[in-house]
């Protein structure tokens, strides 16, 4: 059954991560990519390293093969031995039989062990190489792509490509085992091998026939699946807003339909494949038929042993499930081939930044910035930041100010080499970014972003995320520095208690607090801040700039400031307008300038965006 | 069913007991359980019956079908054993033999693919009433069902759990009863004919039935530990490409794949064991059928050689095996579905059992909205299961056309108190009256039209902004939604946005921003003309020149609404016409913003914090706007 609506099946199959990330797989794309030959040549490469368990699964599977095909054979003998048509003793074709079933059973562990396990190191090696190249994804591609689409590739793609490679060994095996019964048949007598074998063209043509006629109905099951699915959690996860806006009798009333539809295609699906099972038994039946009409005659007349009839029933009854199976392999193997195309998508996304050969450490202790004529911008043709010109000065802190969209993220995101600059050079510690190991750049300049992003796990474990050796000493020393020991310890498992969903348990300015506790933990040479503001209360902001005050203290420093305490401590501020540097100088300095930043300090506004109508008038 | 119960105990490493669905086969609540499902299913009686009558048929004529080939193999055979020979008789004889065969086939077949396609419907038409009853239940639990059910849990409900139970009606319940029916009359037919014989031919039942239960269950257990190992690698992927920019700016990419190798390699050992504990259990199950085909060849070939038995006999037990084989290898199946249904259904049960704590009460009344006044009177509350009190001593009143502030340290109890005026959760002690009417008295779903709650954080949906904004209408005109977009200095945004208000929301590059996403908050809060409006710290994202402008449209726009304004920004509070300042959960102070400066407490103290020089010098971007903005 291919629908596999159930799943669970003998222990599993399916599961849940799977079949739920493959309904996140576009959908368009799926079932009738034909098998690239491209794909098969790609994903041998990952064969490779475990080219003895392949051979190995793959005599296993032989040896397996010719025992099945001999065991009817041997049935035919002590049949013939009981009847006395044939010279050899009962005892002797037993104990032949004997030894053919304890083979029998070794070789069917062994072979389904064997290429179970090459399949599961196969798939540990695919997902563990797409991760491991993800990593190395310029931050470009993956902010171009959604999460939940990688992850669909990451879990569902390889899950079917897993499903298949699981069961390609023993499809193998099938193909074998149907030859060696055809043999078999023939050898035995040929004429009624050949009278037997005429319905297998039949049952050849009645699934060539089924399989596109079902996979459509097969296909609109899954979907209308996911689609019921979707539907629930989306509801679910949204129930607050269901019930404050009072949607639930319209959306229960939408659900139904898709829940209907759904039944709908299921009874269709179900349908589709139980309409098989009668033909094959009808076919069976013809075979069996044509055993005892031809077989028995020629039993009558003496040309055949009766051994040879009994046989052939045995035989007969086998020879449906290997072409069952088959088709089912093939079914599997398109939808395979459709998850490698993705995968290897992934394994071929471009690495834009990463390590010149023989790449600069910095060694200096406290490195400066320098940004010389960059220019750089996401999308062609529309630059964010244009010919810009600033140094920051080994423990000197710069404030960068400016309204939304002037450029301010996008200067700290090429410190760090996220992207590439089209223009001009990015210098730390007086090297170009580009000549520098990515190493010894991420443990040199550190990053606190506005969002602070926790990772699920302890407290603990998220303070020391940078230096994963850290003991706890050390770990408590930097929350105490930013102020986040009282908060943590006033959770009942203090710096153990569990961040559940990412840290949705904490507030937005504990969370700030935690990031902080993790950069001053990772004694970066340059900081690189992101200031929060929005969504914190005045309560925990006072702790946060105290907090700020001893992560500032003795290094270099860039920050985009929001809360004028920051600005007016800096060295120098550097006001940004749509990607151009419109003043600069420090907070004194700036004053006596009587330009755009004393107007700014002499008003009352309280925001920055107050300012973007003067800012453009003077820019204009 | 208690030896397994036992070896499942002991096969699990104790640090698991925490885990009770994952760690073991729950055999005491499995009848119940198995039971309840099955009456679910005998809801369809037609349909049932029907299903069980294929599946006996099907028994039936799969019984015959060993007798006709053993009839077939005696038929040829007759000549040699008593040289005898009548051919046109004997053809005649064969050629009947063919055609039953065929026909049983025929009808073997067409019985027992009705009954696959029965069970599947009958599964089917549970599974939508279990679905349907599910979605309508969440939907009127209250909230502290669901602050205390994680969402991630109920969709693994709703989705899996539902899958567990249907899976086992499916197949399990149909499976059985062909098991029984077939080791029933197989048994019975084969004794009959030759008790030896039948005896040796059945001798491989009890083991193999022995055997695949003991795998079932052993599978389901491994299958639970290996769903938890692989949603935890689930969860590790994600968190690393969510938080890519954490990972490379601490440079963390040895650590991360170090991690991920090592719960990856845990999944793959794991899923190892599983493949020893099904491959080992299934060759030992075949090797005990085989032997007893082995038995049955040796002493049965002994009778035909002595001539007490004929090869047609003898063909007919061999067959008769092979037949028999399959459905008592499924034994294993079927406990493996009946353990995931057992646990499955309880945890699908806990939900259709749960009673929302907050529902109409017989003969709730429409809430008549006649001044608009609302009335919080000596409310007190506390969360359920928590001793300490949330809110105390709570009175407040606001009116139509008027502002209430409300202003608090975080904990303070302020979203807590916007949380009771819907009706969400509902007070422990005092009332709420609107208009004099106990809002415990009036039907919910005219409360809740009646009163807006925008909270800080919106939840949008996979949809256009239009359905996203017109969420609480679904039928609003677009001028009412223009009207809402208008007044939260949204409109202007959506305008420029090339698809407008059809824009699928998250689609590429139309991320909304913070305040955006507030202001969009805002406009959904008023599509349905609420008479009470509370926006809880829903403008803290907004800068403070546009949120002064979507405070004067809603004053402007709408000054019949009564307004409750939740606010760390005391500037977004100044206007109203009475601030309260929360403190533990009670009112410590009360008055209009030059009341409270005049008094020189803890609202003044705050005022002159916020207006220091140093105060804010905030844009509320969001972190992604610069990107997003070309």
């Amino acid at each position: 059954m291919i629908s596999s609506g159930g799943g669970g099946g003998g222990g599993g199959g399916g599961g849940f991560a799977d079949r739920s990330m493959r309904n996140a797989v576009d959908q368009g794309e799926e079932i009738f990519t034909r098998f690239d030959s491209r794909i098969v040549q790609r994903l041998w490469g990952f064969f490779g390293p475990h080219r003895l368990y392949f051979v190995a699964a793959l005599s296993a599977v032989l040896l397996f093969t010719a025992v099945q095909v001999a065991i009817p054979y041997t049935v035919r003998y002590s049949i013939d031995a009981s009847v006395g048509t044939s010279t050899i003793a009962l005892t002797t074709v037993l104990s032949v039989f004997g030894g053919l079933i304890v083979l029998y059973a070794i070789m069917q562990f062994v072979q389904e062990w064997l290429s179970s396990c090459l399949a599961q190191r196969v798939i540990f090696d695919l997902r563990r190489a797409m991760f491991a190249h993800l990593q190395d994804v310029s931050l470009s591609l993956l902010d171009q792509t959604q999460v939940g689409r990688l992850m669909a590739r990451l879990q569902g793609d390889v899950g079917s490509l897993q499903e298949f490679l699981e069961n390609s060994v023993s499809a193998i095996g099938d193909l074998f085992l149907l030859i060696g019964i055809i043999v078999v048949l023939l050898g035995m007598d040929l004429k009624l091998g050949l009278l037997t074998l005429s319905v297998l063209p039949l049952l050849v043509l009645a699934r060539a026939l089924w399989i596109p006629w079902a996979k459509v109905k097969f296909r609109r099951a899954r979907e209308s699946s996911s689609s019921v699915n979707a539907a629930l959690a989306e509801n679910i996860s949204g129930i607050r807003t269901v019930q404050e806006n009072r949607r639930e009798a319209f959306n229960f009333e939408r659900y139904t339909g898709l829940v209907q539809e759904n039944l709908e295609a299921q009874i269709g699906s179900s349908q589709a494949s139980q309409i098989m099972v009668p033909a094959v038994d009808i076919l069976t039946g013809a075979a069996l038929a044509i055993v005892v009409v031809v077989g028995g005659e020629a039993v009558l007349g003496g040309t055949l042993g009766v051994g040879v009839m009994v046989a052939y029933i045995f035989y007969v009854q086998r020879f449906f499930d290997p072409i069952r199976t088959l088709s089912m392999q093939y079914t599997m193997m398109q939808r395979a081939a459709a998850s490698g195309h993705r995968i290897f998508e992934v394994l071929d996304l471009p690495i834009t930044i990463a390590d010149r050969p023989d790449p600069v450490e910095i060694t200096q202790a406290t490195p400066g910035i320098e940004f010389r004529n960059v220019t750089f911008g996401y999308r062609p043709d529309q630059p964010v930041l244009h010919a810009l010109n600033f140094a920051v000065k080994p423990h000197q802190t710069v404030a960068l100010v400016g309204p939304t969209g002037s450029g301010k993220t996008s200067i700290t995101a090429l410190i760090h080499r996220f992207y590439e600059a089209w223009e001009g050079e990015v210098r730390v510690g007086g090297h170009d970014v580009r000549d520098i190991s990515l190493e010894s750049l991420g443990q040199t300049v550190g990053l606190v972003l506005q969002e602070p992003f926790l990772f699920s796990g302890s407290i603990y474990d998220n303070i020391r995320y940078g230096v994963t050796g850290a003991d706890k000493a050390d770990v408590i020393a930097a929350a105490v520095a930013v102020r986040a020991h009282d908060f943590i310890m006033q959770f009942p498992d203090g710096y153990d208690t569990q961040l559940g969903q990412r840290g949705r348990n904490l507030s937005i300015g504990q969370r700030q607090l935690l990031s902080f506790a993790r950069a001053l933990l990772a004694k970066p040479k340059i900081l690189i801040l992101d200031e929060a503001t929005a969504n914190i209360d005045s309560f925990t902001e006072q702790a946060i700039q105290q907090a700020l005050k001893v992560l500032l203290n003795g290094r270099t420093c860039l920050v985009i400031a929001h809360r004028l305490a920051t600005i007016r401590d800096a060295d120098l501020i550097i006001v940004l307008e749509r990607g151009r540097i419109v003043e600069q100088g420090n907070h004194d300095e700036l004053l006596k300038r009587r330009g755009l930043y004393s107007r700014l300090h002499s008003s009352s506004h309280d925001s920055f965006d107050d300012i973007a109508a003067p800012l453009a008038a003077y820019a204009a | 069913m208690n030896t397994v119960a036992s070896l499942i105990m002991t096969a699990q490493p104790p640090q698991q007991a925490a885990e009770p669905t994952a760690a073991r086969v729950d055999v005491k609540a499995m009848p119940k359980i198995l039971g309840r499902l099955t009456r679910l299913a005998l809801r369809y009686p037609i349909w049932s019956g029907a299903a069980v009558s294929c599946a006996l048929g099907a028994a039936v004529f799969n019984l015959i079908t060993p007798r006709l080939l053993g009839q077939a193999v005696d038929q040829a055979h007759h000549l040699l054993v008593d040289g005898q020979f009548n051919p046109a008789a004997t053809h005649a004889a064969l050629l009947t033999t063919a055609l039953l065969i065929v026909g049983t086939c025929a009808v073997r077949g067409t019985l027992t693919g009705l009954q696959g396609f029965l069970g599947e419907a009958i599964a089917q038409r549970v599974g939508y009433d279990l679905r349907l009853a599910f979605f309508q239940k969440l939907q009127h639990m209250s909230f502290s069902f669901h602050d205390t059910n994680h969402s991630g849990d109920l969709i693994a409900r709703g989705m899996l759990d539902l899958e567990g139970v249907r899976g086992f009606l499916e197949t399990g319940v149909l499976r059985v009863i062909t098991l029984v029916l077939l080791l029933g009359v197989g048994s019975w037919q084969v004794l009959r004919a030759d008790l030896q014989l039948g005896l040796l031919s059945l001798s491989f039942v009890p083991f193999v039935i022995w055997r695949a239960t003991q795998m079932g269950a052993l599978l389901r257990v491994t299958w639970n530990r290996l769903q938890e190992m692989l949603s935890n690698l689930t969860l590790d992927m994600e968190e690393n490409l969510q938080g890519s920019r954490v990972v490379r700016a601490f440079a963390s990419r040895s650590f991360e794949l170090a991690k991920f190798d090592r719960i990856a390699q845990a999944a793959l050992e794991l899923s190892n064991r599983r493949i020893v504990i099904r491959m080992g259990a299934m060759s030992v199950m075949n090797l005990a059928y085989y032997s007893a085909m082995a038995l049955v060849l040796f002493f049965g070939g002994r009778r035909v050689a002595d001539g007490s038995l004929t090869v047609g006999m003898l063909t007919e037990f061999l067959t008769f095996m092979s037949i028999l084989q399959q459905p008592v290898r499924q034994v294993g199946m079927v406990v493996n579905s009946s353990a995931r249904a057992t646990s499955s259904g309880r945890r699908l049960f806990e939900i259709l059992d749960a009673q929302p704590e907050i529902a109409d009460v017989p003969g709730a009344k429409n809430l008549v909205i006649d001044q608009g006044v609302l009335r919080l009177e000596n409310v007190a509350f506390s969360y359920p299961g928590s001793t300490r009190n949330a809110l105390t001593d709570i009175n407040i009143e606001v009116s139509a056309g008027r502002t209430l502030g409300i202003v608090g340290a975080p904990g303070s109890g302020k979203s807590t108190l916007a949380g009771l005026i819907p009706r969400f959760y509902d007070v422990t002690a005092g009332r709420i009256t609107i208009d004099g009417q106990d809002i415990r008295r009036v039907t919910l779903q005219s409360l809740r039209r009646s009163v807006s709650l925008v909270q800080q954080e919106i939840f949008l949906f996979d949809t256009s902004i239009h359905n996203n904004v017109a969420y609480t209408d679904p039928w609003a005109q677009e001028e009412r939604v223009i009207e809402a977009t208008s007044i939260a200095q949204l409109h202007e945004h959506i305008a420029t946005l090339p698809k407008g208000y059809s824009t699928r929301v998250g689609e590429r590059g139309v991320s909304l921003s913070g305040g955006q996403r507030q202001r969009m908050s805002i406009a959904r809060g008023l599509v349905s003309q609420p008479d009470i409006i509370i926006l809880d710290d829903s403008t803290a994202a907004i800068d403070a020149a546009t949120e002064q402008r979507v405070r004067a449209a809603l004053r402007d726009a709408v000054n019949h609404m009564a307004t409750i304004i939740i606010a760390h920004r005391l500037s977004a509070l100044k206007d109203a016409d009475e601030i309260v300042f929360l403190e533990g959960g009670r009112i410590v102070e009360r008055g209009n913003h030059q009341h409270l400066i005049g008094a020189g407490g803890r609202y003044a103290a705050l005022w002159a914090l916020q207006n220091r020089t140093d105060g804010y010098l905030g844009t509320a971007g969001h972190p992604l706007e610069e990107a997003q903005v070309s």
